[in-house]
């Protein structure tokens, strides 16, 4: 039934289906082990019990998110061999090592001290499990550095050498993990994850906010995401900025598609909508602003800009799902600067807390980060179409010699049952949140337990301690 | 660029690291999905609560076995890796299928009541039950040769089906059945531990049955590993394997029987481990059976050069955390969750 798909196109779906998803829950956990960390620290510091609630609820969506990041991660690396084995055949010994440091440096610490972060509660002082706290977080950024200078490397490949069996040697592993477009990526990567923090948990706060509920509680978490807001959703569009001037130089192709420009040009104008139209080699329906584009590329009104037609037709990514994918992310950024700015307005007329409009506004808000996530990643990874490593590999040559048949259904099996588990997860977020960081006795008491763990009487069960 | 490739033996040492990660999956990831593997058959919801929450800590941190043992080979032997992956295709993604229903199981099942509860009781159970015999379903496929052309799997999608790969799944689930149950001695007391006694000894019979097919059928199947275990003086050599596994049943069995509560647990470890050195006898030098050599699929020596700078480094602090969380969690797990 499935015999005249193409493998390849199938096993690109699949893979963009399950990293997709994948990519959700880190996006939320980079930017949450961090903060809770910060919490943690706030309340050590100041003994407010308030951000002890604030980090116990939060604790607990982390762990479900968290959980959800590992095993769909699991399914990750084995991707690589089903999907692109002759990818891994060819590429493996120079981006094999970047993802062992990833599970030796990273994926242990993670998974070791989540479970002293989340079961640890009596067993350790404060400040031991306040460290674990930060190693977790810490962890999660390291996980990022090494699969972002994978990523990265395949984008902008240096410090290799073809061999005589077309296979690549590494010649300089400094260039390999620094490749130019890597430490962009990464910070661009590390901001994105916390605004989308900050954004899920301003939209939670807002909402409790505005139902006049845990009002104590929703003020820090309110009022942390907006200093988030505040200096990191502009930092995030410089950073964008120099990622795009990084691209322009190493896959120019890519920024022609970001922006839908066919011809080359100086002076070229930034198009804000518009249809890209591959067979035309047009894009239609443009609403131009004149020169603009060359002035951010260039940072000069009548530089030039390359525009596909520089490319021979079997050399471009699928423009119009970039372009889009491109406007969607930027859209999204301007927005969180707007309600950085707007915060800050609000502050000054002390209006920050009350203000209903703007608690709807960021509610709204709350799964900003994780469209502009995914529109990012969409950007660079079809952007770098039609290679998998960039001008050296075709993503049609790295196929794994699967057929069409037994991705077409383990693909459908994937869709069946991520969405499935995932939409469960969902629900019992959904349920921590409507609950809230409410009086101790309650939140305790779906987890079979009627007082805090601390306080617990262990001597109620014969040798039952809280494992 | 550096490389110790005139040093040491690299792949060699690459081979034991591999081939020692895989095996402390086995061992930890084995023990917890052990556990999933006898959830259901518990007396009480009581009891489920304890082994649930006797592995709640630690079941991530087991699972990163098996991206190291994964993630290793596509370092160290992508060949292999790049071979393998295709052809046990399916498997592979069923496995990985079992250990979402499984790992999502513990934050879930918390968080629900009554009904709803139920579903992810069973996700937890099927999941492992699953991943166990698609892992046993591998190796009962890797044992029994792979077809390789080039550098590429030559065969169809369903090369690794047939009898024997069943019969080693199902020896794997009920493997993994002993070491939950042996675990569950050392975490639980009362009604919880005394039901895992009876549990263990129920799976050591089969256990042993199936450690004794597998051990006449692999020589009968293969002439190569036939001449290796019964030509003398290998014999003699290789004996003791056999023999120690016997033993260590036959101790765990007693054990199990008495007040005994961490020897059996460790023993059963032993008895993986004759299991393991028994089948990596026999497969070498092979990492494909029988068509490529560790040597032969080995990474670049700069490649692994630099792999193994960090995995000296980092290998014994992670053995250091692993174990101080295990000393952390120690004693007997209670029926409460604690977060
Ligand atoms: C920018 C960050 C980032 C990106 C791009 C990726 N991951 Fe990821 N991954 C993480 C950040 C992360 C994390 C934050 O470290 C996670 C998320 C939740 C977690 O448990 O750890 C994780 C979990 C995670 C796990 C489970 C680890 C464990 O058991 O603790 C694996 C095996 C992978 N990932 C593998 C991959 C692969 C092969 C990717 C690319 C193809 C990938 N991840 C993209
Ligand atoms: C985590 C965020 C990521 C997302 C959302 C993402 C998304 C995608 C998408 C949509 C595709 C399909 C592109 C197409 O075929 O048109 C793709 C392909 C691919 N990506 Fe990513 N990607 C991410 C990160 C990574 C990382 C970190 C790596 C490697 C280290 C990676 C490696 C690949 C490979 C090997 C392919 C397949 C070949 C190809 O189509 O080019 N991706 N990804
Ligand atoms: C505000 C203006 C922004 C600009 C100018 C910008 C610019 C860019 C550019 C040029 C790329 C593609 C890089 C490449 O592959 O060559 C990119 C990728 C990406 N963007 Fe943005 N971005 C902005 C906002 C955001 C926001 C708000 C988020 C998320 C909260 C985000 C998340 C991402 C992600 C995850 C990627 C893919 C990974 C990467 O290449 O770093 N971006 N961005």
């Amino acid at each position: 039934m499935f015999e005249n798909l193409d493998p390849t196109f199938l096993a690109r779906i699949q893979f963009a289906f399950i990293i997709s998803f994948h990519i959700l829950f880190p996006a939320f956990t980079i930017g949450l082990a961090s903060w809770l960390a910060m919490l943690e620290w706030r309340w050590l510091k100041t003994g407010n019990q308030v951000y002890a609630d604030v980090y116990r609820m939060w604790v607990k969506i982390f762990a479900v998110t968290f959980g959800m990041g590992v095993v769909s991660g699991v399914v990750m690396p084995f991707q690589f061999g089903t999907n692109w084995s002759r990818f891994v055949d060819a590429g493996s010994n120079v981006i094999g090592p970047l993802l062992g440091y990833e599970v030796l440096t990273a994926f242990f610490l993670e998974a070791s001290f989540l479970g002293v972060m989340l079961f640890g509660w009596n067993r350790v002082s404060p400040k031991m499990h306040f460290a674990s706290t930060i190693i977790v977080a810490v962890g999660t950024l390291i996980s990022a550095f090494w699969i972002l200078s994978a990523n990265s490397w395949m984008q902008t490949p240096q410090g290799f050498r073809v061999g005589q069996d077309d296979l690549l040697y590494p010649t300089s592993w400094l260039e390999i993990i620094f490749n130019p477009s890597f430490p962009f990526r990464f910070v661009h990567m590390v901001t994105a994850a916390y605004l989308t923090t900050a954004f899920t948990v301003a939209g939670i706060g807002a909402y409790y906010l505005w139902r006049q509920r845990h009002v104590q509680h929703a003020r820090v978490m309110f009022g942390m995401a907006m200093i988030m807001a505040i200096f990191v959703a502009p930092m995030q569009g410089l950073f964008g900025d120099l990622h795009g001037l990084n691209t322009l130089e190493h896959q120019p192709a890519k920024v022609a598609a970001m922006e839908g420009l066919w011809e080359t040009k100086r002076g070229a104008p930034l198009a804000l909508f518009g249809l890209p139209d591959q067979e035309a080699e047009t894009t239609k329906f443009a609403l131009e602003i004149p020169k603009l584009s060359s002035l951010i590329l260039t940072h000069d009104l009548d530089g030039e800009v390359k525009g596909l037609k520089e490319w021979s037709p079997d050399e471009r990514p699928p423009v119009a799902l970039v372009f889009w994918a491109f406007r969607l992310m930027v859209g999204i950024g301007v927005l969180m600067i707007a309600t950085g700015v707007l915060a800050i307005i609000l502050y000054i007329r002390k209006r920050l807390f009350d203000t209903r409009w703007f608690q709807v506004w960021c509610m709204a808000l709350t799964p900003a980060g994780f469209l502009a996530v995914l529109a990012g990643w969409f950007v660079t990874e079809v952007g770098r179409q039609p290679w998998i490593v960039y001008n050296l590999m075709r993503t049609s040559d790295a196929t794994s010699p699967v057929m069409g048949t037994s991705i077409a259904i383990s693909l459908t099996a994937f869709v069946i049952v991520y969405i499935f588990v995932f939409g469960a997860g969902s629900y019992y977020i959904l349920k921590l949140i409507g609950k809230g960081p409410e009086g101790e006795p309650q939140a305790y008491g779906d987890h079979g337990v009627d007082k805090p763990p601390i306080v617990t009487d262990m001597a109620g069960e014969k040798g039952g301690q809280n494992v | 660029m550096f490389s110790f490739e005139s040093l040491v033996d690299l792949p060699l040492i690459w081979f034991g690291l591999i081939a020692t990660a895989i095996f402390l999956y086995i061992l930890l990831d084995g023990f917890d999905l052990g556990v999933g593997i006898l959830f259901p058959f518990a007396p009480t919801d009581r009891c489920r609560d304890r082994m649930m929450n006797s592995i709640a800590p630690f079941w991530d941190g087991n699972e990163t076995w098996l991206i190291l043992g994964g993630g290793g080979m596509l370092a160290a032997f992508p060949l292999a890796f790049v071979v393998l992956m295709p052809a046990l295709y399916i498997p592979i993604i069923v496995m990985l299928l079992g250990l979402i229903f499984r790992g999502v199981a513990f934050e879930f099942r918390f968080k629900d009541t009554g009904k709803y509860r139920r579903i992810w009781d069973y996700a937890f159970h099927f999941g492992s039950l699953l991943t166990a015999l698609m892992q046993g379903v591998i190796i009962g496929a890797i044992v029994q040769g792979i077809e390789v052309e080039g550098r590429n799997y030559a065969g169809g999608a369903f090369d690794w089906l047939n009898a024997y790969s069943i019969m080693t799944g199902v020896a794997v689930v009920f493997g993994y059945a002993l070491l939950g149950g042996t675990w569950l001695v050392v975490k639980t007391d009362g009604e919880t531990q005394t039901w895992a006694r009876k549990s263990a000894s129920y799976a050591i019979g089969f256990v042993a049955l199936f450690l004794a097919a597998v051990s006449i059928s692999m020589p009968i199947m293969n002439p190569e590993i036939r001449s290796l275990w019964f030509s003398l003086p290998n014999f003699f050599f290789l004996l003791p394997i056999p023999a120690a596994s016997l033993i260590m049943l036959i101790v765990i069995w007693r054990d199990l029987h008495t007040e005994r509560e961490i020897r059996p647990f460790l023993l059963s470890f032993g008895v993986f481990l004759t299991g393991y050195l028994g089948i990596a006898i026999s497969m070498w030098p092979y990492i494909v059976p029988f068509k490529i050599t560790f040597r032969q699929a080995a990474a670049a020596p700069e490649s692994q050069s630099l792999l193994l700078i960090g995995t000296a480094i980092m290998l014994p602090l992670i053995l250091l955390y692993v174990g101080y969380c295990y000393y952390l969690f120690r004693g007997k797990a209670s029926h409460e969750s604690s977060y």
